[in-house]
């Protein structure tokens, strides 16, 4: 297959390099002795190859987001989701130094002298959190030239990050802070293949750079899919996979060769490996792009039979159908409220599907996968309450904006970080000027880490993206 | 919950044994919503009798009869018309032996007529109707050229008969897709519409009716004569022309067509840029079916998209319905138009007033569609399309309780609710699901 052989050759040339350095090496010890000790013990690096990389597991790409400066700030008197199921009346939230300071009744002390903002008749909930976007590897506009999510020349490219394909200009980002109350985002690859790379877990900020928005300390996930978009684009070439069963197929031989790799200690650098070792060590979560319920329990079972853990089933649209199953693997689904119809496999989709899973105690998380509909996943949340109210679910405010807060956090990994509005954790907060899950509710203030990164009240808080400058509509209120 | 299915399964056969007919109701202690921009009115009572409205207003000036329905507060709407849209041509969008809204192989382009694909049991078309959605006006998209074919005007009540009006308008595009479609670039669009539009007019002269007029070989330029006969209604303007169309200057580009063909009877669909040219488009009396919500530069001909695009449009005087087509499916109708609504509350943006929005989703698209007074809206004589909801229908989560159309309830079950039920517990202890029916 044309990919691996590419994979092979790249893989062989690195052996030939590693082995040219180490006879470099080896020939020159006493040289490199010498050496040391005119530059002192610190810089004692005898033993190391003339050239190497940075070492697998050190970071790269790092991060380079630092909070905006913020002031400390308090808000008091609104209707306060802490992100974890609970609701406070008349509450209180207080920020300061990028974290939350203290959560509580209208009693909570505050200082003096810091900025407070009167939340009568407003709500305040944890910074939305979207599990699902490709936003900046899919960006606006959507030419050719942008179409960055899918490496679709291979059924498995664990080697492919995402991070390595979003645009930080893409426009879609201020429109899901301002709009969406969005403060952190996972952005996937899409699901052309069945290891489609990793994801990128951001900071909802304008930058500069890809690592001027990248969370710090979030984990990486892989992106993994099931089903019909798989088969169909490397069926339709003529090759493996064309089938479901090839897909697994092709899924199992792969998760073999990463077990090999990952007992192999003298085995050769090969980055899409090390993110499939990353699975199976625990320290990359799998997000399954997964419509059908019997794909979502063989999937589980084939982690079962490798050894690793799938995190979060996406789209899920028959999640309902094995709620049960779902909960027993403590397997989140991340779904949409009402999309179905549009492919086969998402023909049975309900509007019941969350409330379901939520009624079984599996974990749910609303998603958006979408450029447009993640500036309402409060919405999409309130349609998903609704259809179980109809039956008689009841699923209180407080837990369902959890699905698309804390839940959703806790998926990508970050759940100690943000999601919820607790002592501590990074103060990313949205002030909406109405109930958040009523269709006449924005946005009216977004924290991220406790700097005011949007205010509905100031036009010049709206972040404008170089792509925008000079164009009809700059800095309009879109 | 087994109780419940069976009584399900034995309504839905009842439905099935005897055509339903339309009967008298009067619908009391109602949040009556007219539908034509006005606010609700409290303690309404609609009454509907041999299947048209003939009373929506305060209990008071109420005439009696029918069968008596408690509202207990709930809204009472006209039932949503949705514009525009692919209901009853499609069954699954991406498996393409189900999808009749595209038809890029075709040798015709103009001529193609939506209403001889509708089928009115589709499961999107049951699903709508359960999401309040009474009539739509339904169409190819252009694929194959240029021209989409002739729409048509469909009721959603499953019957035999579906079609309320056939070749009610034709739609062109004249976007960046068009251009693509007429090989390459806008004043190609241009040229082909053009060209179209001089071959039906040659037609206009010929004696008999479009559809039956002699055509002879040397007529023929550009479109076989099916497709040229099918412009003559829209030629001499007896047939509404739908443009599809996002850029300013694609939007004035196309309101000049009527300097060339005086007849024309325009209507712009998309306009995500209408807002910067909303006071031409006013001036043209031309009504536009507007993106809804659509604020993304997702295309160079849409980077002002902005979600006040609608309501700036209707601040200028602009008559603006909402387009289902921009929209992830059509029965999002209702929550756009109280997204369009909570715009009044955000700084420096445009929205509309909560009975303006509910208009852009009823009486306007219905005005549009050329059923102005008849769908759409709740006065006397329009057809008994009325709605009974949850809560507000302009709410995210809102459904109808009940729905009539023609005066007739229907059923709103469906391939959902019935998956509904059957996983509404998971217990196999007996039997599989299967068998929980």
């Amino acid at each position: 297959m044309f990919a691996d052989t590419k994979r092979r050759a790249r893989a062989g040339a690195l052996a030939t390099l590693a082995s040219a350095c180490a006879l470099i090496a080896g020939a020159t010890v006493a040289d490199a002795k010498e050496r040391d000790k005119k530059k002192g013990k610190d810089e004692a690096v005898a033993e190391a190859p003339a050239f190497a990389a940075i070492k697998p597991g050190d970071p790269v790409y790092p991060s380079t987001y630092k909070p905006y400066p913020g002031v400390a700030s308090a808000i008091r008197g609104a209707t306060v989701y802490d992100g974890r199921g609970k609701k406070i009346e008349n509450g209180v939230v207080f920020m300061s130094g990028g974290k939350i300071t203290a959560v509580g009744g209208p009693d909570t002390p505050i200082p003096a002298d810091i900025a407070v903002f009167d939340g009568t008749g407003k709500f305040v909930t944890p910074g939305i959190i979207d599990i699902h976007s490709h936003l900046g590897d899919y960006p606006s506009p959507q030419v050719e030239a942008h179409s960055d999510g899918n490496e679709a020349t291979s059924p498995t490219t664990p080697e492919v990050w995402a991070e390595h394909s979003v645009w930080p200009q893409d426009p879609g980002f201020s429109r899901a802070l301002a709009n969406g109350g969005i403060t952190a985002l996972q952005i996937l690859p899409g699901s052309a293949n069945l290891m489609g790379g990793r994801s990128v877990t951001l900071k909802n900020v304008p930058a500069r750079t890809m690592q001027g928005m990248k969370f710090p300390g979030a984990p990486y996930s892989m992106k993994m899919a099931c089903g019909e978009n798989p088969k169909r684009v490397y069926g339709d070439r003529g090759r493996m996979p064309s089938t479901r069963m090839g897909n697994l197929a092709v899924n199992r031989e792969t998760w073999l060769g990463a077990i090999d790799y990952a007992n192999d200690p003298k085995a050769k650098r090969d980055i899409g490996k090390e993110t499939l070792v990353g699975v199976l060590k625990g320290e990359i979560l799998i997000q399954n792009h997964c419509y059908r319920a019997d794909e979502m329990a063989l999937v589980m079972d084939m982690a079962k039979e490798m050894g690793y853990k799938v995190t979060a089933f996406h789209h899920a649209v028959e999640a309902y159908k094995i709620a049960d199953l779902l909960r027993e693997n403590d397997v989140c689904s991340a779904i949409w409220a009402d999309w179905y119809g549009f492919k086969m496999e998402s023909y049975d989709g309900i509007l019941e599907n969350a409330a379901f899973l939520q009624r079984e105690g599996a974990c749910v998380v609303i998603h958006s996968d979408d450029a447009n509909d993640i500036q309402r996943l409060n919405q999409e949340a309130a349609k998903a309450q609704a259809a179980g109210q109809r039956l008689g679910i009841e699923i209180s405010d407080a837990t369902v904006i959890g699905w698309i807060t804390y839940n959703a956090a806790k998926a990508m990994g970050i759940g100690d970080m943000t999601g919820s509005l607790e002592t501590g954790k990074m103060a990313d907060v949205v002030l909406w000027n109405g109930d958040p899950l009523s269709v006449y509710s924005r946005p009216e203030k977004v924290w991220i880490d406790g700097a005011l990164m949007f205010d509905a009240l100031n036009p010049k808080t709206r972040p404008v993206s170089d792509f925008e400058l000079g164009q009809p509509g700059e800095g309009d209120v879109k | 919950m087994k109780k419940l299915l069976s009584l399900g399964a034995v309504s839905a056969l009842a439905l099935a044994a005897a055509p339903a007919l339309a009967q008298d109701v009067t619908i009391t202690n109602a949040r009556v919503v007219i539908g034509d921009g006005s606010e609700p009115i409290e303690g309404g009572t609609v009454v509907v009798q041999g299947g048209k409205v003939v009373y929506a207003g305060p209990a008071s000036g109420a005439p009696a009869g029918g069968t008596s329905v408690d509202a207990k507060g709930a809204y009472v709407t006209p039932g949503i018309f949705a514009t525009v849209t692919s209901l009853g041509l499609s069954d699954v969008s991406a498996v393409s032996e189900t999808e009749d809204s595209r038809a890029a192989a075709t040798p015709f382009s103009a001529s193609l007529d939506a209403a001889t694909g509708i089928n009115p049991v589709s499961q999107h078309i049951l699903v709508h109707r359960a999401a309040g959605v009474t009539r739509a006006a339904t169409a190819l998209s252009p694929t194959g050229s240029i021209f989409s074919g002739q729409g048509a005007i469909i009721d959603l009540d499953g019957d035999a008969s579906p079609v309320v009006q056939a070749r009610a308008f034709q739609m062109v595009d004249l976007s960046e897709n068009g251009a693509r479609l007429a090989g390459g670039s806008r004043p190609a669009a241009h040229a082909l519409l053009r060209a179209s539009l001089r071959e039906a007019q040659a037609l206009t002269g010929k004696p008999g009716l479009p559809q039956t007029t002699e055509i002879t070989k040397d007529d023929e330029v550009l479109l076989s004569r099916f497709d040229a006969e099918a412009l003559v209604p829209v030629v001499t303007g007896k047939q509404k022309l739908y443009v599809k169309v996002e850029r300013a200057s694609d939007i004035r580009a196309a309101l000049a067509l009527k300097d060339e063909f005086a007849a024309l009877d325009l209507v712009l669909v998309g306009a995500s840029e209408g807002w910067l040219v909303a006071g031409e488009i006013a001036a043209a009396k031309v009504p536009v079916i507007a993106n809804g919500l659509n604020d993304l530069p997702d295309t160079f001909e849409e980077l002002g998209a902005t979600q006040s695009n609608a309501g700036r449009l209707a601040r200028a005087g602009v008559k603006v319905a909402i387009n289902a087509s921009s929209l992830q499916n059509p029965r999002r109708l209702q929550q756009a138009a109280g997204n369009l609504v909570a715009l009044n509350r955000l700084p420096g943006a445009a929205g509309m007033s909560w009975g303006q929005a509910f208009a852009a989703i009823s009486s306007v698209p219905a005005d549009i569609s050329g059923m102005g007074g008849k769908a759409g809206v709740l006065k006397p004589g329009a057809l008994g399309d009325v709605v009974i909801w949850t809560e507000d229908p302009l709410e995210a989560g809102a459904v109808p309780r009940e729905v009539f159309i023609g005066g007739i309830k229907q059923d709103l079950t469906n391939h959902q609710t019935r998956l509904r039920d059957r996983y509404r517990d998971l217990d196999e202890s007996q039997r599989p699901e299967a068998y929980d029916w």
